[in-house]
C-alpha cells in the first residue's frame, strides 16, 4: 500500500523534530555531565596541594572584598524596600509590628543569598569566566598542563573554595545590612518602634533559618563558581564561537547559566529544607 | 632516557577528526637543532601540540627516545614531561604573576624552596636572556620579544633534556629576531646534549640555527633532512618556499565596482 507524498512529509519532519531534540537532550545530559565531573576534579584538588592557600586567599579578596561595597548597597535597598512593601500591606492588617519578622525572614532565608548570589554571578562569577578563557586562549592553561601543574588544581579548586567561603560571609552581611535598611524606613521614616522591630526579629529568626540561609549561600557558591570556571576553561571549545568572541559568549554564558541555576537550586533546597 | 630523538611513525593529526598532516614519517634526530617549517597554517604548530602531548593524534603515533608517547602509563609521560621545555607563541607568561614568579613556578610548584633560593634560580635564567632588569615587571608590561625571552627562561628553569619552541621569532623585528635565534644556539652550546625544536617559517632564522629540518606543506611532510639537504633539494615547492617564490599568480585588479557603491563611497570619501 502507498503512503501519500503529503504525510510522508509531515512523518519526516516529526522525525527530524525528534532527532533535534534528542540530540539536544543528549547534548544537554552530556554538558551536565562534564561539569559535574569538572566541579569534582575542583574540590578533589583542593585537598591535593598545600599551595592553594595562597591563591584561595587572593580569590577571596577579589571575590569577596571587592564585591563588598556592591553586596552592601543593595542589601540595603533590598531592604529598605522590603520595609515599604511590608509596612504598607501589614498596616491593612493592623500588624505593622511584624514588619521586623517580615523582613528578616525574607532576607535571611530566600532574599540574602539569592541576591547576593546573584550579585557575584555578575560581579565576580564573570570575571572568573573571562579570566579563564583569556588564559585559555592566549595558552597559559596549556603552559600549566605542560609544566605539570595541575590547571584545575591551579585555576579552578583556589575559585571554588573562596567562593565557599566568601558566599556565606557576603550572605550574612546582606542580611545584616538588610535588617538594617528596613529598619531605617519601618523605624526611621515610617515611625514603627524601634523595640517592637528588634524584639520581633528575635522572636521570628530561629537558627534553622539562619542555617538554611548558609546551607543555600554555600550551594550557590559551589554552582557560580563552577559554572563560571567551567565555562571559561573550555571557552576554546564552544561550536559558536573562536577566540575572544568565544571568551565573551562563555563570560554571557557562565552569567545566564549560573542565574538560572541558583533559582532552580534555590527552590530544590527550600523545598528540602522546609 | 639516554636518546631524544623524535620520530614520527604513520602519524596523522588534526581537529575533531579531520587531519590536517597525514602519514607523516621523520625523525628528528637527539640533541640537535631541528626546524619543522612550513606555510601558515599548514599543521606545524598542531604537531608540536602532539609533540608535548597536548592533543592525540588520529593516526600513528610519536616515539620520544624510543618510547610512544601515547601509549606510556600515566606516570612515565609525567616523567617525560618533566624533561621538555616548551616556549609557547606569545611566551604563554601568566598574567597575574611576575617575570620572576612566572619563570620559577616550574620549581614553585614541585619542589620546596626558600624564597630566596626561588629569587635566585629566577635571576640565573632571567640573567641568560637578558631580562633580569625586568624582573618584578608583569607581562602585560613587557613587549612581544621580551616575553619570548621570558617564556624561553620559563622553559630552561629545570634543565629540559627537550626544548620546543613555537614560532620562536614570529612577530618580532629582525635585530630581535636575531637575538632569539643566538639564545637558541648559546643555549645549545651550554646543554651540548639538549633536543632544540623549533616550529617557524623565518627562513632567516631557519639559516642559523637548523642542523635538521622537517618541511610540512599540502598535509604532509615534504622534506625531513639536513639544511645543506634542504637548499640542494630540486622538489618544486621547496624551491619556491626557500626564494619566496610565489610562483605564478593570476590576480585580476580590474575588477569593476558596483555603480551604486562607487558613488556611496566617494560621497563618504568627500564629506
Amino acid at each position: 500500500m502507498s503512503v501519500p507524498t503529503a504525510s510522508k512529509g509531515s512523518v519526516s519532519r516529526i522525525v527530524d523534530l525528534v532527532r533535534v531534540l534528542g540530540a539536544k537532550t543528549l547534548s544537554g545530559i552530556d554538558a551536565i555531565g562534564g561539569m559535574t565531573i569538572f566541579m569534582v576534579r575542583g574540590l578533589f584538588q583542593i585537598f591535593a596541594n598545600i599551595r592553594i592557600i595562597p591563591r584561595t586567599i587572593r580569590q577571596i579578596y577579589i571575590i569577596g572584598y571587592q564585591s563588598l561595597f556592591v553586596i552592601m548597597l543593595i542589601g540595603i535597598f533590598t531592604g529598605m524596600v522590603l520595609g515599604l512593601q511590608g509596612y504598607y500591606t501589614l498596616v491593612q492588617f493592623g500588624s505593622t509590628g511584624l514588619l521586623g519578622s517580615a523582613v528578616s525572614l525574607s532576607l535571611i532565608r530566600e532574599l540574602g543569598p539569592a541576591l547576593t548570589a546573584i550579585m557575584l554571578t555578575g560581579r565576580a562569577g564573570s570575571a572568573m569566566a573571562a579570566e579563564i578563557g583569556v588564559m585559555r586562549i592566549t595558552d597559559q592553561i596549556d603552559a600549566l598542563d605542560v609544566m605539570d601543574i595541575n590547571s584545575i588544581g591551579y585555576l579552578v579548586s583556589p575559585r571554588i573554595l573562596a567562593a565557599l567561603v566568601a558566599f556565606p560571609l557576603l550572605t550574612a552581611i546582606f542580611d545584616t545590612i538588610g535588617i538594617f535598611g528596613g529598619y531605617l524606613t519601618g523605624v526611621l521614616m515610617l515611625d514603627m518602634n524601634s523595640g517592637v522591630y528588634f524584639y520581633k526579629i528575635s522572636h521570628a529568626v530561629t537558627m534553622n533559618d539562619v542555617n538554611g540561609g548558609f546551607v543555600k549561600a554555600l550551594v550557590f557558591g559551589l554552582l557560580v563558581s563552577t559554572v563560571c570556571c567551567h565555562q571559561g576553561y573550555f571557552s576554546h571549545l564552544r561550536r559558536d564561537s573562536v577566540g575572544p568572541e568565544a571568551v565573551g559568549n562563555a563570560t554571557t554564558s557562565a552569567v545566564v547559566i549560573s542565574c538560572v541555576l541558583i533559582l532552580a537550586a534555590d527552590y530544590v533546597v527550600t523545598s528540602f529544607l522546609l | 632516557m639516554e636518546s631524544w630523538d623524535i620520530c614520527f611513525r604513520n602519524l596523522s593529526v588534526g581537529y575533531n577528526g579531520v587531519p590536517v598532516l597525514s602519514d607523516i614519517n621523520a625523525t628528528l634526530p637527539g640533541g640537535k637543532v631541528s626546524v619543522i617549517l612550513g606555510g601558515s597554517g599548514c599543521g606545524k604548530s598542531t604537531l608540536l601540540r602532539h609533540v608535548i602531548g597536548l592533543a592525540k593524534p588520529i593516526k600513528g603515533g610519536i616515539l620520544i627516545g624510543g618510547k610512544d608517547l601515547f601509549t606510556l602509563s600515566r606516570n612515565d609521560f609525567r616523567r617525560l614531561r618533566k624533561r621538555m621545555g616548551v616556549l609557547f607563541q606569545d611566551g604563554a607568561l601568566l598574567g597575574a604573576l611576575t617575570l620572576a614568579q612566572n619563570v620559577v613556578l616550574p620549581l614553585s610548584e614541585h619542589l620546596r624552596l626558600q624564597k630566596k633560593l626561588l629569587r635566585e634560580a629566577a635571576l640565573r635564567v632571567l640573567r641568560m636572556v637578558g631580562l633580569e632588569e625586568f624582573v618584578d615587571y608583569y607581562p602585560n608590561q613587557l613587549s612581544g620579544g621580551m616575553r619570548k625571552r621570558a617564556g624561553l627562561a620559563r622553559a630552561i628553569i629545570a634543565d629540559p633534556a627537550l626544548l620546543l619552541c613555537d614560532e620562536p621569532t614570529s612577530g618580532l623585528d629582525p635585530i630581535t629576531a636575531a637575538r632569539m635565534d643566538n639564545l637558541l644556539l648559546s643555549m645549545h652550546a651550554k646543554y651540548p646534549g639538549m633536543t632544540i625544536v623549533s616550529v617557524s617559517h623565518d627562513l632567516a632564522s631557519l639559516k642559523t640555527i637548523a642542523d635538521y629540518v622537517l618541511v610540512l606543506g599540502e598535509g604532509r611532510a615534504i622534506f625531513a633532512g639536513t639544511l645543506q639537504e634542504l637548499y640542494a633539494s630540486k622538489n618544486t615547492y621547496l624551491e619556491q618556499f626557500l626564494e619566496r617564490n610565489p610562483g605564478p599568480v593570476s590576480l585580476d585588479f580590474d575588477q569593476k565596482r558596483n555603480p551604486e557603491i562607487e558613488k556611496i563611497l566617494q560621497k563618504w570619501l568627500d564629506s
